[in-house]
């Protein structure tokens, strides 16, 4: 018995963190959602749900259970099994990707030495869930967005592949814990160092997660919902699961990379110490307004709710507090760290909403040359630009010649936007119109 | 001709990949065909070898009930054909009838049938751009629309207690006197208005996708839109200046200064700018308007029982959508022998089939969106 | 359903129309002598003899019927087999070159029940020109999509809501009704009733209480 206690001992903690994943990760993809909702209606001046809890703050619960208790229908044509096991496979493609995502210095399931490949050939497998599904569903709108899907994401791999390859050469592992310290231990998030790198990562993961202004697999107003269409009641949703943890992984990869993962902003600057206040504060911000918010509620129930959610606010404001204090130096940057990492990703994932409301939607052809003609050649440009400058900073001993890594770097990245502003020119130029008419 | 509606596509052209073309349907519930159009795409991969609307899901039989009717009872009636511009269509049918009776309404309705048409426009042209972009991929500016659209409705109905379907014009001329802040409204809206312009444009004019989505999509030349019989916005964006407001003006638009925008290359962007620089237009024959609003009656004297004299007139006018005419002939009797509708929507979808060749379906609904149909007012 | 149902309508007189015809006194409520008629008088249909109706005499002689003047609209009756010539010469040489409308009206009484009628408009002139056509129940009317690619979906409708066949239109299927309705709508013969009593009639056994 002890034997068997001994032997799971290590595999734990891995194992509480992979059930929080699994059971939170639904809750806030809902909550991701709600927030999409309200910075949509924020943007085109109306208010988003207010009916469901204060602010439509239960709103998620109750688009769950709706999504839950809906009939299941599967077409009659369908191709029963495959129906059935394709939101599956996309499912478990995304939630396992971030069984190697540091969300914290200790909050990580497993620190894999090949992290990053892993996460990114796993994520890839999502597709066979898309393009199964849309297969199995025996309708042309289906298939059409499952094809799509398909190709715009093995177009878009490569770039944003490539991308990642520029913090790699920067980093020098591909285990996402030392990607991270290597950052702090730089004193610099990747981002300055490979700009260009992080906004092709940008583009490439948005029209990898099939989100706005490149969200063709289901839009609406062409393919009705792409391959989702014949889905719906917990299938459909477990699609849309797959979607917003995609979403959170590309975030993620994108924080770990180039944002500095776990890392407070300037890590390594003292004078800007006072910037570990910022998460409790922001609690403290947070539950204010939500105490400020709870007499003006309409019902009883909802003034108890605002308050249990000022309250929670509270909480965590206190706990992130306490952790500042010198006695439990130990537990600051696990605690803060994990709170750092969502909000990075956060950001990021409202830049996504950002665009996707103020932006149209590419057309096919065009997301396809954008992405082979000028995403592909400028991050491959990048990765040479990038090795060059690191071979530029390499002392003379070693055959470099020992310039500052900030100027190499500024030539390198001086010489990608140059190409990438040839390529654009280049790109005007060839784009002639459709031949219209009959 | 037995069995066209499933299978037979007229003129199909043969393609390369020959049998390898899949038909897709889209509509008529499909997101993007603006009620119930049905469209019929013969797909190579995914561009459009041939397509055919199959319309006709929203008959209702129009012409047959207004020779059932009054000429006063029908007139609520083509509010219901293109029921986002409702006081266009009253206008022709009211102006028609008053043509038919050789009777003329009074200056001061004229202009304020003026204003409110005007009004009417630019909230179609709202309503189409909202969808039209929302058609695109771009969600903000249908919210930015219908919220300047809301103000136009609300200035409706507190002139005619309705919204939608207003009736607000009487044949001979206004049932209702203008509301007292009637001006004040109104020149506050278009004061409101002009900056609201300047939003949508900056969302969309210079958005580079927005270009990419519609230069060169949708092409007519100025010689296929004349044979095909386009009129309205999608004439002028191919270059034909051409506008029933200026080239035989009815109610008051004689007195007002405006242009009539037009286009050079009968593409999707030029359609949408012509739109655009239209809403503009009318809010200037808005203000003008307000101006001088004149004194007077606002009904002439045509009786309570209309029986025009035998013959037939034709009348037409500028519907946001394009040439709305009424073909009205008369026995003499209390009811109309036959009113011929010429809608703006079923004749300019007709030229869809030339635009969407060769395109893409992602074009397809582009396309559909810019020829701002209303397929209440297709099926009649 | 108002009393005055289509069919007991009297046919207007061809035109030009001479006078009004009897109206049925079912329709009429009782305070219509009242009303009296509009006060200005609507002008007369007056025959029209300007220099466009004798461009279009010497060129096709006695293919034009009559013209007139209807509320200030030129309107030229032409022959029907001309019908396409007629067009041509419209569109070319006097440059009516948008055919906006084409319609038809029902006279059932009359001889040749159909008026189909196309409704020109000239951008370089600025003017409409109304050209009728008179045709019988079975005798088809020449296609003018050759002419005018407007003509297309409008030929439809009019074959649709009148069952009037345009020779030579190469695709004429109902247009806005579905392909098994019986009957042509808007001739006016064809009671709004006569689908409804037989569809009970057929599914419910029973004869429609309507």
């Amino acid at each position: 018995m002890n034997a068997l206690i001994e032997f799971f001992r290590p595999h734990l903690l891995p194992l509480l963190y992979a059930l929080v994943i699994v059971a939170v990760l639904p809750l806030i993809v809902g909550y991701i959602v709600l927030v999409e909702r309200k910075v949509m209606a924020d943007m085109q001046a109306r208010l988003g749900p207010m009916r469901v809890g204060p602010h439509g703050l239960l709103q998620p619960i109750a688009d769950a259970v709706k999504l839950l208790i809906k009939e299941d229908i599967i077409p009659e044509n369908a191709d029963k099994m495959l129906f059935w096991a394709a939101p599956l496979i996309s499912v478990t493609a995304a939630l396992l990707a971030l069984a190697a995502m540091p969300i914290g210095p200790k909050f990580q399931i497993a620190d894999l030495n090949i992290g990053l490949l892993f996460i990114l050939g796993i994520s890839s497998m999502g597709i066979f869930g898309i393009v199964l599904g849309g297969w199995a569903s025996n309708s042309h709108y289906s298939l059409l967005g499952a094809l799509r899907s398909a190709a715009q994401l093995v177009s878009y791999e490569t770039a944003a592949g490539m991308a990642l390859i520029s913090g790699l050469l920067l980093a020098g592992t591909l285990s996402m814990h030392r990607i991270v310290e290597i950052q702090a231990g730089a004193g610099v998030w990747f981002m300055f160092l490979a700009p260009v790198g992080f906004f092709i990562y940008l583009v490439a993961s948005i029209a990898e997660t099939n989100r706005a202004p490149f969200d063709l697999p289901e839009a609406e107003s062409e393919l009705v919902a792409g391959y989702m269409t014949e889905y719906s009641g917990f299938r459909w949703s477990l699609y849309f699961l797959a979607e917003y943890v995609n979403m959170i992984v590309v975030g993620s990869i994108a924080t770990t990379i180039f944002l500095g993962g776990w890392l407070r902003p300037f890590p390594n600057v003292n004078a800007l110490n006072f910037l570990d206040a910022f998460p409790p504060l922001l609690m403290l911000v947070l539950a204010g307004y939500c105490f400020y918010r709870t007499p003006k509620q309409p019902v009883k129930v909802q003034k108890g709710f605002l308050a249990a959610v000022g309250l929670l606010c509270l909480a965590l404001a206190g706990v992130l507090g306490v952790v500042l204090a010198p006695a439990a130096a130990a537990f600051k940057t696990p605690v803060h760290g994990t709170f750092w990492f969502l909000l990075k990703v956060f950001l990021y994932l409202y830049v996504f909403m950002w665009l996707r409301f103020t932006l149209p939607r590419y057309r096919f052809d065009q997301l396809m040359k954008l992405g082979w003609h000028f995403m592909l050649p400028v991050a491959i440009v990048n990765v040479m630009a990038i090795a060059v400058a690191l071979v530029l900073h390499r002392p003379r001993e070693a055959g470099g010649l020992d310039w500052g890594l900030g100027a190499s770097l500024l030539v390198s990245n001086a010489g990608t936007l140059i190409v990438a502003a040839y390529l654009a020119a280049v790109g005007q130029r060839r784009a002639s119109p459709v031949v219209g008419g009959a | 001709m037995a069995d066209t509606r499933t299978t037979s596509f007229p003129n199909v052209e043969t393609t390369v990949l020959g049998a390898d073309e899949i038909v897709i349907n889209m509509g008529p519930q499909h997101p993007s065909t603006h009620g119930v159009l049905r469209v019929k795409l013969k797909l190579d991969g995914e561009k459009v070898v041939n397509s055919e609307c199959v319309i006709g899901y929203l008959h209702r039989g129009v012409e047959k009930i207004a020779e059932h009717r009054s000429y006063q009872q029908f007139a609520p009636y083509v509010d219901r054909m293109d029921y986002v511009a409702a006081v266009s269509n009253g206008l022709g049918y009211c102006e028609a009838v008053e043509k038919l009776l050789g009777a003329e309404a009074p200056p001061r309705a004229r202009v304020i049938r003026t204003i409110l048409t005007e009004l009417q426009r630019i909230a179609s042209h709202l309503l189409w751009l909202g969808t039209h972009a929302l058609d695109i991929g771009a969600l903000t500016p249908l919210f930015y629309c219908f919220r300047e659209r809301e103000e136009i409705l609300k200035i409706f109905e507190k002139y005619c207690g309705a919204r939608l379907t207003t009736h607000a014009f009487r044949i001979g001329g206004l049932q209702y006197e203008a509301y007292d802040e009637l001006e004040k409204d109104v020149e506050r809206f278009c004061k409101d208005f002009e900056h609201k312009i300047a939003e949508y444009e900056d969302l969309l004019t210079q958005n580079r996708i927005w270009l990419g989505r519609t230069k060169g999509i949708g092409v007519l030349t100025a010689q296929q839109a004349i044979d095909l019989g386009v009129t309205g916005p999608v004439l002028r964006a191919s270059g034909v200046k051409w506008d029933i407001r200026k080239a035989m003006p009815y109610a008051a638009y004689d007195q007002y200064k405006f242009e009539i925008p037009t286009g050079r290359n009968g593409d999707t962007y030029d359609r949408y700018l012509v739109r655009v620089e239209e809403m503009r237009q009318s809010r200037l024959i808005c203000l003008q308007a307000i101006q001088n609003i004149p004194a007077g009656p606002i009904m002439a004297r045509i009786g309570k029982v209309l029986k025009p004299p035998v013959g037939e007139v034709y009348h037409s006018i500028e519907a946001p959508k394009g040439e709305l005419g009424y073909y009205i002939v008369s026995d003499a009797t209390i009811q109309p022998y036959r009113v011929r509708i010429r809608p703006p929507s079923f004749v300019n979808l007709q030229a869809f089939d030339t635009m969407v060749r060769g395109h893409l379906v992602a074009d397809v609904v582009a396309i559909i969106g810019t020829i701002d149909i209303v397929l209440g007012e297709v099926d009649r | 359903m108002p009393p005055a149902g289509g069919e007991t309508k009297p046919a207007a007189p061809a035109a030009p129309p001479a006078a009004a015809p009897p109206k049925p006194a079912a329709a009429v409520p009782p305070k219509a002598p009242a009303a009296g008629p509009p006060k200005e008088a609507p002008p007369k249909p007056e025959p029209l003899d300007n220099e466009l109706v004798k461009r279009y005499r010497s060129r096709f002689g006695n293919a034009i019927r009559e013209a007139w003047l209807d509320r200030k609209q030129a309107i030229l009756v032409v022959d029907r087999g001309q019908l396409v010539e007629i067009a041509k010469y419209s569109r070319d040489e006097e440059k009516f070159d948008m055919l906006t409308d084409l319609t038809a009206v029902d006279w059932p009484k009359r001889e040749k029940r159909f008026d189909i009628i196309l409704n020109l408009y000239s951008f370089v002139k600025n003017e409409r020109l109304r050209l009728k056509v008179h045709a019988g129940e079975n005798e088809p009317v020449p296609s003018v999509t050759g002419v005018w690619g407007v003509a297309n979906w409008l030929e439809r409708e009019a074959f649709d809501m009148f069952g009037i066949h345009f020779e030579g239109h190469p695709n004429l299927t109902r247009i806005l009704l579905p392909e098994e309705w019986q009957g042509h709508p808007l001739r006016k013969d064809y009671d709004i009733l006569t689908q409804d009593t037989a569809w009970v009639r057929e599914n419910l056994g029973i004869e429609s209480g309507q």
